[in-house]
């Protein structure tokens, strides 16, 4: 059992001997064989993290560092100490990471398998999600920030191939009528936005290196300096006074460590977190050259840029904007890219790094208001969406908010909790959507074909405006799909963060502790937090309750939502998913009840999922129960999924309608705001985009084109040579013609003309002799050598 | 050293500089009709000279260092230049790259119809001129072959390239050659004032020359340096390019045949840059010290405005092109921090202009140097694998479709998803993707030139998103969207657009060097690091 971490290096390396096979024998494995390997690859890799749990519970949590040999060295320059190796760390973080990317990456495999179906590029999807699944797995197994950077722009990389995985299917927009490339734009907006971000993180992981030398998270066999103490911090005030403990042990433990430091960092004994706590126990300045600044400053920093990579990857305000636009993807990336994983990896960043953001108080508050107005933002434009995926896309940005607010108030475990409580439940939801869309594509179909046979020869090939994942098109499917429903209304609970399912618990407690870090810890961001994040609950239930009761409830509103099924092939194995996701999302959340709650807390563990963290994150806390609050909360959230009913039960709203609210009057503005999306994207088309463009354009045509080409090339240095060399001749041409004027003759007018020949060749002329006169150098080169060789 | 019976004995630098040549004559010869043997027996040449070119690099050996291989003969004494030859840890790495791509080339090369006999033969010269520049030690050596480089890509453009071949050969030749004029000019003023042309010589001597009587011809020894180092830094700056020197490469890159292409960005950019690290700063390092804040400033415009322009263009091969400029702006950037660090620490800090305290050259400062000067070689190999291979596809995409325009292509990976695949994962290794080479090198060079040029740093890694921007759009315009049934019919009735194999057996080597340099880039990295650390003082 102590050997099971040296298996950690297939988490990444079976999804890529899974995606070559598929890559090379795709055409020929037949969908069920693609399938096959694709879900076995997974399953291996979820097998291996189960493995690796187990051998962390065996062996006291302790964290170890793998390498592979004859792949260990990336990056290595001994004389200037840069030694970045490929490793992989297994510790109770990165174990949690990977037990829902593979868990969940599994179920989505095999429910992607029924989704797919028929596609014309089965194999290619399939070659995709598991090179997603490599990327997400370096980037929460590997040990230091460069491995885990390219896991994250790997992630960004697939992301990006997913979103515009349907790059030629045509489309109705707006202004140009039907197009075809909305697809790639949504997957290059992904890609771009999310470079800005990782511009960000990269200049903090310069600054990490800058500042410790090492690029290493823990060197192997090092430890935790706060986890050495044993205890897992219960509040901010005692985390200082073991913060001064740890320096001691330190100092004893390596005595002669004070001269090293100066010329060298730690880097060659310690990683950078473990550095970070003992530069803060001393009070050490960074030097920076011409300047030094406090480390507890270099930290902010550091922080502050982590933080740019955070909106970016984990669609926070102000990068956000490119995550709804995602879902042009096919629905089963939606869920495992864009909802329960790799969207999830800012929130790992930030927890992984938890001992920076400790130190860097300023940087924690600017997160968590970051995450508090983006929960709130989305949760926002959620109302007014008549997209099934947008909505969810947007309340996934919404939740993303509440698991960075979380981050950073410093409740580390509820960020985690919420992140993997959100795994099963948005997955569970988009899934959910995916069988509704491909029912409703289905009933269009039928519908279609019925109109073809009563003789509407041509009506089959006119592409009707049918939008299936309209919600106005939709209503009544709990009557043709009932297990859909049930699956999907556990789900929508589990959102709304209803007792006693999953979402009640996480967000409950990133509530709770943001109420104590205002009440207790006397922030300021704390009660900020607790009062938007508790708006941006509100909202959730609502916009939930607004998209079962216009999914599920009243009469079908379409003749497309009443052929609607779950009978026909695929459904089966896409349906049985939904339902293990769905038990998955009411028990998942019994791994962290918080002390003192009601009945469950003699009866099971209490924060065991906190305490689990702990022994990794240094500044994990566990949330005790709020029973008020709790009341409160859920309370709330019924009544908001009821409101939601009593508007929208009762007004079945069709294509073409007016939503209820956007009828009344005193919400209508509000309607048409959140209904355009706050208008983000006009904003930045205005203020970001189109002037890029525009900067692009003018560079490019006035800057090299005009100005250094035609102007410094051709007016200022051809123009001015060729004005030159005509001057040169003119001036002896017209003396010469003058000369023959004077009597010498035709014989100086031809030499003249001859001359004026060769100067208007010149350039071929220049070229010739330039080539005869290298040859004759050649000659000459070789001379001397063959004198050598033939021994003369 | 290869031997040939028992009668000759040619020295390995020697072979490897002048089996090109005897593979263009050897082309020459052959019946101008028999197309196959002539390009065969290119391609034979090509890959011999190949195998060479691996034989030293894995022969040399790095953990000795300096110049290996060496060879000396006496030749023209009076002017104080000898035949020397002689490689280090860099000039292997990029004889390896030439080694390389010129195979690459000829193969690529073999859809050329007309004269390929003229082709393949000023091919093979090219290949000369480029060897030769890499191995030579001596200035007069140096220069020759850096001016056979020039005469045979003129030819290559003029006869074989597209539409608009004359204006771009022209610009190119007149533009090389406003460079190399000075650059000839100062080898003669610095044979004459020192009396030798040996570069070994030159580099424990020069910097520190003071002049018999501190003056030459009239001119005091200062002058001349000064007056040299421009002159050298006009003609490697104007073959990096160094922005705003730039201006010939986007015409004669996109007017250049692809083999052209392919040399031209992958080999005929590094002479600039090698020429920086061989001969700019070992020989002036006061004055590229002094410069060296420029030096960052132009690099850091032209990642910038390369990408900005590369953006801004609608003609595929024009947009590979600029993103040459953009990508040789890090190898730029990585000079720049060699040369103020090396020039501080032979000064000492001495300079008056440079105001600064000896003591100011920290350890820190100088193990930044080496990463950004790793970072440059690296960054130099690795444009060379990713910018040979974008001109290739998009050479290969032109050969089908004859049209390189973004607004007419597009939706052609359901027509072809071979090389669909092919271009992204080629892409992806020029945005610098992590885990593909582009990234390795520039992470080096910009965490290297994050301590000197912090602000010039920040705003190239600004360059790096734009960078994104530009290779999406290839992409997009490409491959994304629904073809248009115009290419649907001309893929089923004119010509296939999907890759051919020999295509691919080109791409492939510069594929799997992408990726394994991407993520264990420790095959080439010892050899530069060696050669690198010892020129900054360390072992």
């Amino acid at each position: 059992m102590e050997n099971f971490p040296q298996l950690v290096p297939l988490v990444v390396f079976a999804p890529l001997i899974g995606l070559l096979i598929n890559l090379i024998l795709g055409r020929w494995l037949g969908e069920r064989g693609v399938g096959l390997v694709a879900i076995g690859a997974a399953l291996t890799a979820f097998g291996v993290a189960v493995l690796e749990w187990i051998a962390l519970a065996n062996t006291g949590y302790a964290p170890s560092v793998v390498e592979i040999g004859i792949l260990r060295d990336w990056l290595r320059i001994p004389a200037a100490a840069v030694d970045i190796a490929w490793q992989f760390r297994v510790d109770t973080l990165s174990v949690t990471m990977m037990l829902v990317v593979s868990g969940i990456g599994s179920l989505i495999h095999i429910y992607a398998t029924g989704y797919m179906h028929g596609d014309k590029m089965y194999p290619r999807f399939f070659v995709y999600l598991n090179l997603f699944l490599v990327f997400m797995m370096l980037l929460v197994t590997g040990n230091n920030f460069l491995v885990m950077f390219v896991g994250w722009e790997g992630v960004g990389l697939c992301s990006y191939l997913l979103i515009s995985f349907w790059w030629d299917k045509t489309q109705k927009d707006a202004k140009y009528g039907t197009v075809g490339w909305k697809n790639s734009l949504a997957g290059r907006k992904a890609m771009i936005v999310n470079r800005i971000g990782d511009f960000g993180l990269l200049l903090g992981i310069f600054l990490v290196f800058w500042t410790f030398g090492t690029l290493d998270f823990y060197k192997p066999g090092e430890v935790p300096i706060a986890a050495a103490h044993g205890a897992a911090h219960a509040g901010e005030g005692e985390a200082h006074a073991e913060g001064e403990a740890v320096v001691d042990t330190h100092a004893a433990e390596t005595p002669a460590e004070g001269e090293a430091l100066q010329a060298q960092p730690l880097s060659a004994a310690m990683g950078v977190f473990n550095q970070a706590e003992t530069f803060l126990a001393e009070g050490r300045e960074v030097n920076f050259g011409p300047f030094s600044l406090p480390i507890q400053t270099v930290l902010t920093l550091i922080t502050l840029f982590f933080l740019l990579g955070v909106t970016g990857k984990s669609a926070q305000i102000p990068l956000f904007v490119w995550l709804p636009d995602a879902m042009a993807g096919p629905t089963p990336v939606s869920a495992l890219i864009h909802a329960a994983t790799m969207v999830t990896a800012g929130v790992y960043l930030i927890v992984r790094s938890n001992v920076f953001f400790h130190a860097a108080p300023f940087s924690s508050a600017v997160v968590t208001l970051v995450g508090t107005f983006t929960a709130l933002v989305g949760g926002f434009i959620a109302l007014g969406q008549w997209d099934i995926k947008k909505v969810l896309a947007y309340s996934t940005v919404s939740q993303l908010g509440f698991m960075v607010a979380a981050a950073g108030l410093g409740a580390y475990g509820a960020a985690m909790f919420h992140l993997v409580t959100h795994a099963f439940f948005k997955a569970l939801l988009f899934l959910g959507s995916g069988v509704v869309i491909h029912a409703m594509e289905h009933g269009h179909h039928h519908v279609a074909h019925a109109h073809a046979e009563h003789g509407h020869e041509e009506g089959h090939h006119e592409e009707e405006a049918f939008d299936p994942q309209d919600m106005r098109n939709m209503g009544g499917l709990r009557h043709t799909m009932p297990r859909t429903y049930r699956a999907y209304l556990i789900g929508t609970l589990a959102l709304a963060g209803i007792f006693p399912f999953a979402g009640f618990w996480s967000k409950d407690e990133i509530l709770a502790d943001a109420l104590n870090a205002g009440f207790l810890g006397g922030k300021l961001e704390g009660y900020i937090a607790f009062g938007l994040l508790f708006v941006a609950a509100l909202f959730t239930a609502f916009y939930m309750g607004r998209q079962l009761w216009m999914v599920f409830f009243g009469e079908p509103r379409t003749e497309a939502a009443k052929y609607t099924g779950e009978r026909d092939f695929g459904y089966p194995v896409m349906v049985r998913v939904l339902e293990v996701l769905a038990v998955g999302s009411i028990l998942i959340g019994l791994i962290n009840i918080p002390s003192g709650f009601w009945i469950f807390d003699p009866v099971l563990p209490t924060h065991a999922f906190t305490d689990f963290l702990a022994h990794t994150v240094v500044y994990a806390h566990a949330g005790s129960a709020q029973m008020l609050l709790a009341f409160i909360a859920v309370g709330a959230g019924i009544a908001m999924l009821l409101l939601a009913r009593f508007i929208y039960g009762r007004h079945p709203v069709v294509d073409g309608d007016k939503d209820p609210l956007e009828v009344r009057e005193q919400t209508a503005g509000i309607f048409a705001y959140s209904n355009a999306r706050m208008y983000w994207d006009e904003t930045y088309y205005r203020f970001l985009e189109g002037p890029f463009n525009r900067a692009a354009l003018w560079l490019a045509d006035k800057l090299d084109g005009t100005f250094l080409h035609d102007f410094v090339h051709e007016t200022l240095l051809r123009d001015a040579y060729n004005g030159a060399t005509r001057v040169l001749t003119d001036p002896v041409d017209l003396g010469l013609i003058d000369g023959a004027v004077n009597g010498v003759g035709r014989l100086v007018r031809w030499v003249a003309g001859g001359i004026r020949r060769l100067q208007t060749g010149y350039v071929r002329v220049y070229a010739l002799s330039v080539l005869f006169g290298a040859l004759l150098i050649m000659v000459l080169l070789l001379a001397p050598l063959l004198r050598q060789m033939l021994g003369m | 050293m290869i031997q040939i019976g028992n009668l000759v004995t040619i020295p390995l630098l020697t072979a490897i500089v002048f089996l090109p040549l005897l593979g263009a004559i050897v082309v020459m010869l052959l019946p101008r009709q028999n197309k196959a043997a002539i390009r065969y027996t290119a391609l034979g040449f090509a890959v011999v000279e190949f195998l060479l070119s691996l034989q030293l690099f894995l022969t040399y050996n790095y953990a000795e260092g300096g110049f290996q291989f060496v060879e000396q003969t006496e030749w023209f004494a009076l002017l104080g230049s000898s035949w020397h030859l002689g490689v280090d840890g860099i000039s292997t790495v990029m004889i390896l790259l030439t080694g390389l791509l010129v195979p690459l080339g000829v193969l690529i090369s073999f859809e050329i119809d007309r004269q390929p006999r003229l082709f393949m033969a000023l091919f093979l010269f090219l290949e000369m001129g480029m060897m030769g520049v890499f191995a030579s030690l001596d200035l007069m050596i140096f220069f020759v072959f850096w001016e056979i480089g020039l005469v045979p890509m003129y030819f290559l453009i003029n006869l074989w390239g597209g539409d608009n071949r004359l204006y771009a050969s022209v610009k190119f030749f007149l533009y090389t050659m406003a460079g190399s004029l000075g650059l000839l000019l100062s080898i003669q003023l610095i044979g004459l004032t020192a009396g030798t042309m040996d570069m070994v010589q030159l580099f424990q001597f020069w910097p520190g020359f003071e002049g018999s009587g501190g003056t030459f011809l009239g001119i005091s020894v200062a002058t001349v340096k000064d007056l040299a180092f421009l002159a050298f830094f006009l003609a490697f700056a104007i073959k990096v390019p160094v922005w705003p020197f730039h201006t010939w490469l986007p015409d004669a890159h996109t007017e250049a045949p692809t083999a052209g292409s392919m040399l031209l960005a992958g080999v005929l950019l590094k002479l600039g840059a090698y020429g920086f690290l061989r001969l700019v700063i070992p020989l002036f390092p006061a004055q590229a010290a002094a410069f060296a804040p420029v030096i960052a400033f132009l690099a850091m415009m032209g990642i910038v405005l390369g990408a900005f322009a590369a953006y801004g263009q609608d003609d595929f091969k024009r947009l590979v092109a600029y993103s040459s400029v953009n990508h040789m702006g890090f190898v730029v950037l990585g000079i720049a921090v060699a040369a103020w660090v090396y020039g501080i620490t032979y000064t000492g800090g001495a300079a008056p202009w440079l105001a600064l305290d000896p003591g100011t050259v920290a350890l820190a400062d100088k193990q930044s140097a080496i990463i950004a000067t790793n970072g440059a070689v690296l960054q130099m190999f690795n444009h060379g694998l990713s910018s040979a291979g974008m001109f290739l596809l998009v050479g290969a995409l032109y050969h089908k479709t004859h049209t390189r325009d973004l607004r007419k292509l597009g939706g052609l990976w359901v027509l072809a998803p071979i090389y669909g695949g092919i271009l992204i994962f080629t892409s992806m290794s020029s945005l610098g993707l992590p885990g593909l080479n582009g990234f390795v090198g520039e992470f080096l060079v910009v965490r290297g030139a994050w301590p000197v040029f912090t602000v010039a740093t920040l705003i190239s890694m600004l360059g790096l998103l734009f960078t994104g921007a530009y290779i999406l759009k290839g992409l997009q315009k490409t491959l994304h969207g629904k073809p248009s049934q115009e290419w649907v019919d001309y893929d089923r009735k004119h010509h296939r657009l999907e890759i051919s194999l020999r295509e691919v057996i080109a791409m492939l080597p510069l594929m799997i060097l992408m990726l394994v340099t991407g993520v264990l880039p420790n095959w080439i990295l010892p050899m530069i690091n060696d050669t690198v650390t010892r020129l900054f003082g360390g072992s």
